[in-house]
């Protein structure tokens, strides 16, 4: 199997939708067997260019060489015939078929009856020879995310696709595990087996594992190089430009305040009845950002939709000041609490109503909306929104325009608005700013530090550890459904977090 | 009154073996169909058609089982329509089978009204209790050839479902559309497949009903039997050895009521008649209830959507 690592090229690469250019002439040259990092902002055209290469698009100019030799893709069927393979961030893997079934049917020359004792047979010979294990026979839904990333590798190893593409291959696993995964395909890569061109937005994973990187910005290759050789540094400012990015909110030193708010012994159960989140203890502090890192999966979205009443209590309580709080409408406003869940174009938002009937979901009942309670009036709702919309820089046609039309990060915003635009005494977050750009990630962290200092509780549920390494001042890792582990932040570091994310 | 509890339990035992194989096929091509992510609710209508078709040909060729092809004939063409009518962009599965059910229907009483009197061939039962000596099992085990069909094609798809390419891309059709269409296959051509196959199978659950029990073709022939199989695939977890099981539970509960009376308890007789229909509900309220048993749902299916 060594020395079977193929060389990939793109050379020229153009796409255009309508008016956006999406890729302009990019070029690329991934050499065989090497660990190659694609990096870029969101919106870059990274997806583009792989996609390209893949067949799901077909690039308007440009061209893809494979060890040298041109080769034409049209569709992702090409790509398989040609020994290219991509692991995507949604698992293609289907979840009610087993991990041996979902090899056998993803060949192409899958058998019509399938003969199980000599497909184990030859499944077992393959995987003697793979440098990692997932269990064969349970549905791929009960495996864990990191086993699905691996049986997703492992898949394309089986398809003996050499030339793998990533996506994000670690945004759903544990920094161990992710270690261990990259480092297992670096050896692989090294002894010129496979491969491997990596998405990513990680620059420690690209500094320790990977040896070249590609830069792209706005659809424009804006570098290349060794990923040993150069700094950090050097690689952001390849990726961010000259874009300025708004100071951070510092963090103000101010005395320990009181319990502000307590969840006290929270059990709650997921869709299928399973205990999702199990006696979570957590107090919070006014004045304080308590950071809840996991892995993905591990209770964090059960526990955020308990708190903002999406979700019943199977047991505990949760109290703010000493008292008792049922998350229901009129208390969210009594105690003044506000929330960004996570994904908020679904969770706050209505995204076929206004950009100014959303950012009147708090206040459409209170004057000057409403009057006697009950009689709403267009007027000052749309007056407000546009004093939020220009206090918070949300990109809208206007305040009339459906919230569904705007961005990510201007949905994010708007939420932001009018979430925070009173007082604020309990902030609820929710990996506020994934699938954000730089920009509107700088400028929302400071909002959320704001807060902080100004005397909120903040709980913030985060999946990304550098996030909450940078805004918390205690942190609390959640595995299993539950809280195993409490520290302040400076008493504690990525590794000692990594290892109870784990479960350890 | 020993006597009696064995009369009943004989009788409950035929009922289970007469009636239970409308519900089988019924429940059976439904499995097919939702295990490749489409719900088809229009199967009462390929039931009472494939009933008037299978009598009517018969009736006009004198070949029963050629009734029965033509049933499936029927059924076949129901679900392909409904099968190509939801391929269509922003069209709702469950909407257009209840359109189907009445289509299928209609049409059943439109073409069947001249053969509502004359007397068709029917299927011939296999004697299997004559050894017995006793008159009622033996009558109780008079078994139609299509019970056994019913019962080697479940055995099929339980067998094919993990052992041969068909059954896996049904399978993955209908828990991922998304990743059957990252393994090349048409998702739309799957699901027409699936959703045809399954309206043949229903056709001919309706070819025993005219052709065998109760044996005759009129407009009251089913009572709401396709769509109570339809509700039988939920309770069998999308299994097709447990649909068997569950249409056979159907069958002898169907049977209580007459059997009671044959004994003379005719007190509660409507209520007793009516058990099929309590079993069903339930069974749905206890299915429903446990939230471990959604596992088993395919994950493409517009209710679990």
């Amino acid at each position: 199997m060594a020395g079977r690592a193929p060389s990939l090229e793109a050379i020229g690469m153009t796409k255009v939708f309508g008016p956006l250019v999406a890729l302009d002439d990019v070029s690329i040259k991934v050499e065989a067997g090497s660990f190659h990092a694609l990096l870029g902002e969101n919106g870059a055209g990274k997806s583009t260019l792989v996609k390209c290469i893949m067949g799901f698009y077909s690039a308007d100019k440009g061209q893809v060489r494979l060890d040298g030799q041109e080769v034409a893709i049209r569709s992702p069927r090409d790509a398989r015939a040609n020994g290219i393979g991509m692991v995507y961030q949604q698992f293609t893997l289907v979840p009610c078929l087993t991990g041996a079934e979902n090899l056998v049917i993803s060949r192409a020359d899958a058998p019509a009856v399938i003969d199980w004792a000599k497909e184990k047979k030859h499944l077992d010979a393959f995987m003697a020879e793979m440098p990692f294990r997932v269990p064969m026979n349970t549905p791929v839904s009960s495996l864990s995310a990191g086993e699905k990333q691996k049986l997703e590798i492992l898949k394309l190893l089986y398809l003996d696709q050499r030339f793998m593409i990533l996506d994000e291959p670690t945004s759903v696993l544990t920094p161990g595990e992710a270690d261990e995964m990259l480092g297992l395909l670096g050896g692989m890569a090294d002894r010129k087996e496979i491969t491997v061109l990596m998405i990513s937005h990680k620059f420690r994973e690209v500094k320790a594992f990977c040896d070249h990187f590609t830069v792209l910005r706005r659809g424009r290759f804006t570098g290349a190089g060794d990923a040993k050789a150069v700094s950090v540094p050097e690689m952001s400012a390849m990726m961010i430009g000259d874009t300025a990015i708004r100071e951070r909110a510092a963090r103000k030193k101010h005395n320990e305040g009181a319990d502000r708010l307590e969840l006290a012994g929270l059990f709650a159960e997921d869709n299928d009845g399973l205990p999702a989140i199990r006696s979570v203890n957590l107090k919070v502090k006014a004045g304080e950002i308590v950071g809840i890192a996991g892995v993905s999966g591990n209770g964090q979205s059960a526990l955020v939709e308990a708190l903002s009443g999406q979700r019943p209590l199977s047991d505990g309580g949760i109290y703010i000041n000493g008292e008792f709080f049922r998350p229901k409408r009129g208390s969210f406003d009594r105690y003044k609490v506000f929330g960004l869940p996570e994904e908020p174009l679904k969770n706050a938002t209505v995204p076929r109503m206004s950009v100014a009937e959303n950012l009147a979901f708090r206040s459409f009942d209170k004057p000057p909306v409403a009057k006697l309670g009950w009689w709403m009036s267009p007027g000052p709702m749309r007056e407000k929104a546009r004093e939020l919309i220009a206090r918070y820089r949300v990109k809208t046609q206007g305040p009339d325009a459906p919230i569904e039309t705007l961005s990510g990060g201007n949905v994010q915003r708007a939420v932001l608005a009018r979430e925070l635009s009173g007082d604020v005494d309990v902030l609820i977050v929710a990996n506020p700013c994934f699938g954000l750009d730089f920009a509107s990630v700088a400028d929302i962290r400071s909002q959320i530090m704001e807060q902080r200092n100004r005397g909120a509780a903040v709980l913030l549920v985060s999946e990304d550890l550098d996030e909450i390494l940078e805004l918390a001042d205690r942190v609390a890792v959640m595995s299993g459904g539950t809280i195993n582990y409490v520290a302040r932040i400076e008493d504690t570091d990525r590794n000692t977090i990594g290892q109870h994310m784990a479960g350890h | 009154m020993d006597n009696a509890l064995v009369t009943v339990l004989i009788a409950m035992l035929g009922g289970a073996i007469r009636v239970s194989t409308p519900f089988m096929f019924v429940a059976l091509g439904e499995t097919l169909t939702e295990k490749s992510g489409r719900i088809n609710l229009g199967l009462e209508g390929n039931l009472v058609l494939g009933a008037m078709v299978a009598y009517a040909v018969s009736y006009l060729s004198g070949n029963a089982w050629l009734g029965v092809l033509a049933a499936g004939g029927s059924g076949l063409c129901l679900g392909a329509l409904h099968g190509y009518i939801c391929k269509l962009p922003r069209v709702n599965d469950i909407a257009v089978g209840i359109a189907m059910m009445s289509f299928g229907t209609g049409l059943a009483f439109f073409f069947g009204k001249p053969f509502i009197q004359p007397s068709a061939p029917r299927l011939d039962a296999i004697p299997l209790g004559d050894w017995t000596g006793n008159p009622a099992l033996a009558q109780a085990l008079q078994v139609n050839p299509l019970f056994f069909v019913g019962i080697a094609l479940a055995v099929f798809m339980f067998w094919a479902f993990r052992n041969t390419r068909w059954g896996l891309i049904v399978r993955m059709t209908g828990d991922s559309a998304a990743s059957a269409k990252a393994m090349g296959v048409s998702v739309d051509l799957v699901r027409f497949l699936a959703t045809a196959a399954g309206g043949f199978l229903a056709g001919i659950g309706g070819a025993f009903l005219s052709l065998y029990y109760p044996g005759s073709w009129n407009q009251g022939l089913s009572s709401g039997q396709g769509l109570m199989a339809v509700a039988l695939v939920i309770f069998a977890r999308w299994d097709p050895i447990k649909c068997i099981f569950a249409a056979l539970l159907f069958g002898a509960a169907g049977a209580l009521g007459p059997s009671l009376q044959s004994i003379g308890i005719s007190q509660g007789y409507y209520f007793f008649n009516a058990a099929p229909y309590i079993l069903t509900l339930i069974i749905m309220i206890i299915s429903a209830g446990s939230k471990a048993s959604a596992r088993d749902v395919p994950g493409e299916l517009s209710i679990t959507k």
